[in-house]
């Protein structure tokens, strides 16, 4: 029985950590697929988190922080169009530009307008996005396996996990079955064809930054006033470029990108559980080993000694219309 | 990317000077409107922070003491772009390199001092060469990108290192992750200690010999990209690959080279902050260094001599930046980490907002004179 809430425990917690990751790694994957590569979503993510969380304080509204973590999450998207796209900068300069700018901005905005060195207040529970408990599941809670399973990994969440597993295969149909995926896709692997058909390049790009930057805007809202209920420094710790490994992993695809954003956070939630446990026949296993495997995992797959990821063909390359 | 440090047609003191400076002066102006913004006189911060930086002997020690850092790391930035590659993992590289030193300090330190000293000098340059071959060799072999493999690898270094001091080099008894102390033989000398024995009072700081080492990098980094074969081969790479092949250069090569020599310079941050200041191993020491070579990098244009002078410049912004603190509680050294994002943004992402049309107005005007000549 001990096993089964074992079991129970990890899949909940690889939920709670795969959310934002998930997120970002769409994010992510509208924004290279349009061709344009984005190694600020970590920024984003950051720039979100404190635009939540700053707007939950002052406001006492969940949604109204969530507009404000899209809104500052959009804002930086269009800062990295418009040097990426209107003025063909380099993406990946951009991309850390906006990342170190963030990782300094949150923290000074946070002290000039709250005086709590670096970090918000800690924001209510009424402004956060809270656990939603489904009809009987406190009830269920002690009957073992099925009903454990239905309490604990169905219910209880926060909304923005059922948002974020919701908004996956809505993304998955909008990649490949609507005009504007078929578009998205095309600007990003043949940027030449989609001008020849009358289409904006640099338009498709925005449009695609636009859908980056408000998926980054969830991702950092979910952290600072789902998960936690205050914005700290540098709270995102790497998340945006693992979810880019995630990416990487999942080959730029909606379903493998999933699953590479459950396996890394499936990885998280184990290392939380082993630290210090001595397994029979292998022993301790050293916690940062578990914590390196995504980053290791990805170097082994882009060097193509375990599969190969071949990457939109046009993305880190600004578009020159022929004259 | 081979867009940096790209020819051009303009005279070399609009594109050397005025354009990095434009570019600056829009950093610092956006970062004058976010301080005003909060409520304090920029004017005022920014006398604050020269003051801090280089007004009294110790502050210009501490300023020379961060310029080291930043010489290092924006060297290290600087001859992967001439090869046209962008290296983010001069942060890893830094790390490693601290380790490298370490090891030396650890388990030789008793040995003489010069001799202790060099070897923990080429322990840090080897290790970080290593941890920055590994990103080039894939890249050049594999076809893996660096930039994502560099960031990989930063992680992968934060992840050694954070089991290393946890589980290997601790200090037993000790809650801190830190390894004991060297013996004295693997301390690189502070400046205050030396000149002092010239009978010269400079006061105390931070500053050690690894700003002489950071003198010589510059140097020898002129002579290696102008003066030698190899950096004839990676500047030629980051211009055009495919000229290079027709030049009988083998472009794997050049990026395996560039991508050591890159590593191994940001590995001296490690021979500066580990034998020059802590005299231990610690966690995190590295503290965004490598990410400030990024900016240096950029708005150096490449080049020692710019390097050095946005070096200095970041010098005086972090000694300056964590002085201001004590007069405006409001501006903090964040302050200055936004600043450089927006260097970064300036000179590096947005580049051709202004360089292109101010080498315009600048070429058309040598033109012009040229004709009516």
């Amino acid at each position: 029985m001990e096993a089964v809430t074992w079991i129970v425990l990890v899949i909940d917690a690889t939920l709670r950590v795969s959310t934002p990751l998930i997120l970002a790694a769409f994010a992510g994957m509208f924004a290279e697929r349009s061709g344009v590569v984005d190694i600020g979503l970590e920024g984003k993510m950051l720039g979100a988190a404190f635009g939540a969380a700053a707007a939950a304080y002052v406001t006492g509204s969940p949604w109204i922080g969530l507009l404000a973590g899209i809104g500052t999450s959009v804002a930086l998207a269009m800062i990295h169009a418009f040097a990426c796209v209107t003025h063909k900068g380099n993406q990946v300069v951009s991309g850390m530009a906006l990342n170190i700018l963030v990782a300094g901005l949150g923290p000074v905005l946070s002290l000039a307008w709250f005086g709590q060195g670096g970090q918000t207040p800690m924001v209510s529970d009424a402004g956060r996005f809270r656990p939603l408990h489904f009809p009987f599941a406190d009830r269920l809670a002690d009957v073992p396996f099925l009903a454990q399973i239905y309490s604990e990994i169905v219910s209880g969440h926060n909304l923005i996990v059922y948002l974020a597993l919701g908004m996956v295969p809505l993304a998955a149909w909008f990649i490949y079955k609507t005009r504007f995926g078929l578009r998205l896709r095309a600007v990003g692997e043949a940027p030449e064809a989609v001008d020849t058909a009358g289409i904006s390049v640099a338009g498709m790009r925005y449009r695609a930054m636009v859908v980056c930057g408000i998926l980054c805007g969830v991702a950092g809202t979910s952290l600072s006033i789902a998960q936690n209920a205050l914005f700290v420094r540098d709270m995102t710790a790497g998340m945006g470029y693992l979810a880019l490994a995630a990416l990487i992993f999942g080959k730029w695809r909606p379903v493998p990108t999933l699953f590479a954003c459950f396996l890394f956070a499936f990885a998280d939630a184990v290392q939380a559980r082993l630290q210090g446990v001595d397994i029979p026949g292998v022993g301790i296993i050293p916690v940062q080993a578990i914590q390196a495997l995504p980053y290791l995992l990805t170097v082994l797959l882009l060097a193509g000694f375990v599969g190969k990821a071949v990457p939109p063909r046009a993305s880190g390359v600004p578009y020159v219309k022929e004259r | 990317m081979s867009g940096f440090g790209g020819p051009t047609q303009a005279p070399a003191w609009v594109t050397h000077g005025l354009v990095p400076l434009i570019n600056l002066g829009l950093a610092l102006l956006i970062a004058g409107i976010i301080i005003a913004a909060i409520g304090e006189n920029p004017f005022e911060a920014l006398k604050l922070l020269v003051l801090g930086a280089v007004g009294y002997p110790e502050a210009i020690g501490y300023t020379l003491y961060y310029t080291t850092n930043f010489v290092f790391t924006g060297l290290a930035v600087a001859i992967a772009f001439h090869c046209g590659l962008f290296n983010i993992g001069g942060e890893g590289q830094a790390y490693l390199g601290g380790l490298g030193a370490g090891l030396i300090g650890l388990y030789l330190g008793h040995w003489p001092a010069p001799v202790a000293i060099v070897l923990a000098i080429a322990a840090a340059m080897a290790f970080g060469a290593f941890w920055a071959f590994i990103p080039g060799w894939l890249q050049a072999r594999r076809g893996s990108h660096i930039v994502i493999t560099t960031i990989m690898f930063n992680f992968l270094a934060a992840a050694l290192m954070t089991y290393l001091l946890v589980e290997v080099f601790i200090k037993p008894g000790q809650q801190a992750a830190e390894s004991r102390t060297f013996e004295a033989g693997a301390w690189l000398p502070f400046v205050h200690d030396v000149l002092a024995g010239f009978g010269v009072d400079i006061g105390r700081s931070s500053l050690n010999l690894s700003v002489v080492v950071a003198a010589v990098c510059l140097v020898l980094f002129w002579f290696f990209v102008w003066r030698t074969r190899w950096g004839y081969e990676i500047r030629a790479v980051g211009l055009n690959e495919s000229a290079a092949v027709y030049g009988g250069i083998s472009p794997a090569r050049a990026i395996m080279l560039a991508m050591a020599v890159s590593g191994g310079l940001a590995g001296l941050v490690g021979v500066n902050e580990i034998i020059g200041v802590h005299h231990r191993l610690l966690l995190e020491f590295t503290a965004g260094y490598g990410f400030v070579g990024i900016a240096v990098a950029l708005m150096g244009r490449n080049h020692p001599v710019g390097i050095l002078l946005a070096a200095l410049l970041f010098g005086i912004l972090y000694q300056g930046g964590s002085e201001l603190a004590f007069d405006m509680p409001n501006v903090t050294r964040d302050m200055v980490v936004v600043l450089q994002g927006l260097v970064v943004l300036f000179s590096g992402a947005l580049e051709h907002m202004f360089r292109a049309r101010i080498e315009r107005l600048f070429t058309r005007r040598a033109r012009a004179v040229a004709e009516a000549a």
